[in-house]
């Protein structure tokens, strides 16, 4: 460090090598990231290479499209939204000790309510309160839909990740039904909703074809993780998640704070499904289930329920998935090589964390 | 409508839920192993999907339809081996790593089968019961519950015997220990981590038994996703019978009279989609659950990592 920036330095932190330690770590952190998706990628590679697949070519594929290619960029990013907002559900849920494992159902709830109530609202309202009043309705749907675990929870004690899994399975039935039975377009034969007309969704980003829910996403988990970390509500569900007794004697009325942590979370993932509609797809077709909330769950985990290390995992869970889906067609190997790449990256990353953790602690002792 | 309370009919439905309930009744006991050490075994779906895998192709080569049973329990083992690996001896989040199996596996057998059957979808021949005497000249009952492959009166054989493991046995006693406070077993002079190891196998191979009943017995054929959230359910059966492996049995069956009524429905012709009867055996547990709900006993240390002297 030379002469004249160690004052400065030392003006602003008390510690003057504070500044190179953090950017040592961040550094590492990145370090402790790429290595293990590095490692994954190896042994994906292998699997391919077993199956016949030149594992270089559908990486590179998975890389062009995913990444590199101004169009699957663009996909990548519009995949984001909907990860987004069901990744800020999880995080609420989960720092406050709660095993929200009903995402699925509460997003296709929203995104079906969404579906449903978009394309009759743009005809007697002007356009962008018809898709408030939407994003809204599929909202309240989800936190209708989370209100028996939640009361269950908070008054009789009843495991919450039970009945979030039953609820799940019955909202993606609930919600085929609907699709099938109530809110059927007449106009076609497949069984789907009525479609949102093209103009009428979302914005797109300026000349892209990045939806603007991007934006609503990227803006749901950082206000999440601001308000988690930074306010006393947030304090408040981290007590009850660290230990609801605790919270108890501490004077906090347990059973309140936990319908408002079943609500936000299941009001978050169903502004997901909203977000996939109204942004993205237009309409849910029958059996439609994309199954996101299985593959966020471990993404948040890795990323420590904390907001911005999360918006990295979702990034790289949309790289992975966007481009493995091109990849996986110009190279005829089925999609589901994508879960197998994606199950590999998180065992790979959770290994590594406990590597790096057992490494800090053998340092300090 | 005569026709749908016929004593052919009716036969036939319990037959089917009785096949259906086998493969819950399995992954519900072994999960229900599992989390009595206090694991919390999320990745159930992938090792029913390993043992379906596998057991399928092991009765396809073989022509035996036991060898494929044990090459499904195998299959099972093989990802509760991971899992026991990552989760119980280095105590990685349990939740994660199950939903990564679980993810990995769905896509791995989706994988090979695409490679391996997808041109051909061949099936294997109906499996063969084993006709009980007596028992399966009764009109009605009878050909629903007597006259199952020998593996499915295992299945109900081993409930009882699970029952006798838990309150008869020092294993038993150890494993609810592993679960409720691992500590004072260890202070006891029981390994821990030995205890949980031998529960996650232990569900591994029951689930993986399941997997392949359902493919080998239940539906004849491998299919990606075949199992379709079994081990889900599993869990769901496990959480519920608090502990009892008799209340598996009945949890088990229920599910199974849904899933067989939704066959049977399509079969009678009935203008219902299927969702709806598919959401039945959920609507009466959230009722039950809602009636009824109280503190569900769970173990104290389910889903937390044993260290030793870790606070």
């Amino acid at each position: 460090m030379s002469i004249d920036t160690a004052p400065t330095a030392s003006a602003t932190a008390l510690d003057p090598t504070s500044g190179a330690a953090t950017r040592r770590d961040i550094l590492r952190r990145l370090l402790m990231t790429l290595g293990p998706i590095l490692v994954a990628l190896v042994i994906a590679g292998c699997i391919l290479l077993a199956v016949g697949v030149d594992p270089l070519a559908y990486y590179g594929y998975v890389l062009e499209k995913g990444l590199f290619s101004p169009l699957g960029i663009q996909q990548t990013l519009t995949r984001m939204a909907p990860l987004l907002f069901l990744a800020a559900g999880l995080i609420v849920a989960f720092r406050a000790g709660m095993w929200n494992l009903g995402g699925d159902g509460q997003f296709l709830l929203g995104a079906v309510t969404a579906a449903a109530s978009a394309p009759v609202l743009v005809q007697v309202m002007p356009g962008w309160l018809a898709l408030i009043c939407s994003f809204l309705i599929a909202m309240v749907v989800a936190m209708i839909w989370s209100l028996v675990p939640a009361l269950l929870r908070a008054y009789q004690g009843v495991n919450e990740i039970i009945t979030t899994l039953m609820m799940t399975f019955l909202g993606t039935s609930l919600a085929n039904v609907l699709v099938k039975l109530v809110f059927r377009d007449p106009g076609t034969t497949v069984p789907q909703t009525r479609t949102l007309p093209v103009d009428e969704r979302l914005p797109r980003l300026f000349d892209t074809t990045i939806t603007s829910g991007l934006l609503l996403g990227l803006a749901a988990i950082i206000i999440v993780h601001l308000v988690m970390t930074r306010t006393a509500f947030g304090l408040k569900l981290r007590i009850v998640g660290a230990n609801p007794r605790a919270a108890v004697h501490a004077g906090l009325g347990v059973p309140g704070l936990t319908i408002a942590v079943f609500a936000i979370s299941a009001g978050l993932a169903g502004l997901a499904g909203a977000v996939d509609i109204i942004g993205v797809q237009g309409n849910v077709r029958a059996d439609w289930n994309p199954a996101y909330g299985l593959a966020v769950i471990p993404a948040v985990f890795l990323a420590r329920m904390n907001g911005f290390a999360a918006i990295g995992f979702v990034f790289l869970l949309s790289v992975l998935s966007i481009g493995g889906e091109s990849a996986a067609r110009r190279l005829g190997v089925p999609n589901h090589f994508t879960l197998v790449l994606v199950s590999i990256v998180l065992i790979v990353l959770a290994l590594a964390e406990y590597v790096d953790h057992r490494y800090n602690q053998s340092r300090k002792a | 409508m005569t026709g749908l309370f016929s004593e052919v009919f009716l036969s036939a439905l319990l037959f089917g839920a009785v096949t259906a309930a086998i493969p819950l009744l399995l992954a519900g006991l072994g999960e229900q192993m599992s989390e009595k050490a206090g694991v919390l075994n999320i990745g159930i779906e992938g090792m029913m999907l390993a043992g379906a895998y596998l057991g399928f192709v092991g009765s396809f080569y073989s022509g035996s339809l036991w060898l494929g049973f044990l090459t499904g329990a195998a299959g099972g083992v093989a990802v509760a081996l991971i899992m026991a690996l990552l989760c119980v001896r280095i105590g990685l989040n349990q939740i994660v790593i199950g939903i990564a199996l679980t993810l990995g596996l769905e896509g791995l057998t989706a994988l090979l089968h695409h490679f391996q059957f997808s041109r051909s979808y061949p099936r294997l021949p109906a499996a063969d019961a084993t006709v009980i005497p007596l028992l399966s000249d009764i009109p009605v009952i009878g050909p629903a519950f007597f006259k199952h492959h020998l593996i499915v009166y295992l299945a109900v054989a081993l409930v009882f015997a699970m029952s006798y493991l838990y309150r008869r046995t020092q294993l038993g006693l150890n494993l609810q220990a592993a679960g409720d406070k691992p500590a004072a077993l260890d202070v006891a002079g029981i390994d821990v981590v030995r205890t949980r190891t031998i529960a996650v196998l232990t569900t591994g191979a029951l689930a993986g038994l399941g997997g392949a009943y359902l493919a080998n017995v239940g539906a004849g054929l491998f299919i990606p996703f075949i199992t379709n959230g079994a081990g889900f359910l599993g869990i769901v059966l496990a959480m519920l019978a608090r502990g009892r492996p008799v209340w598996v049995l009945f949890g088990a069956l229920l599910f199974g009279v849904c899933l067989s009524l939704t066959t049977a429905m399509q079969v009678a012709g009935i203008n219902i989609p299927t969702d709806v009867i598919q959401m039945l055996p959920f609507l009466a547990v959230m009722i039950m659950l809602v009636l009824f709900g109280r503190r569900a006993s769970l173990p104290a240390a389910l889903g937390i990592p044993y260290e030793r002297g870790a606070r």
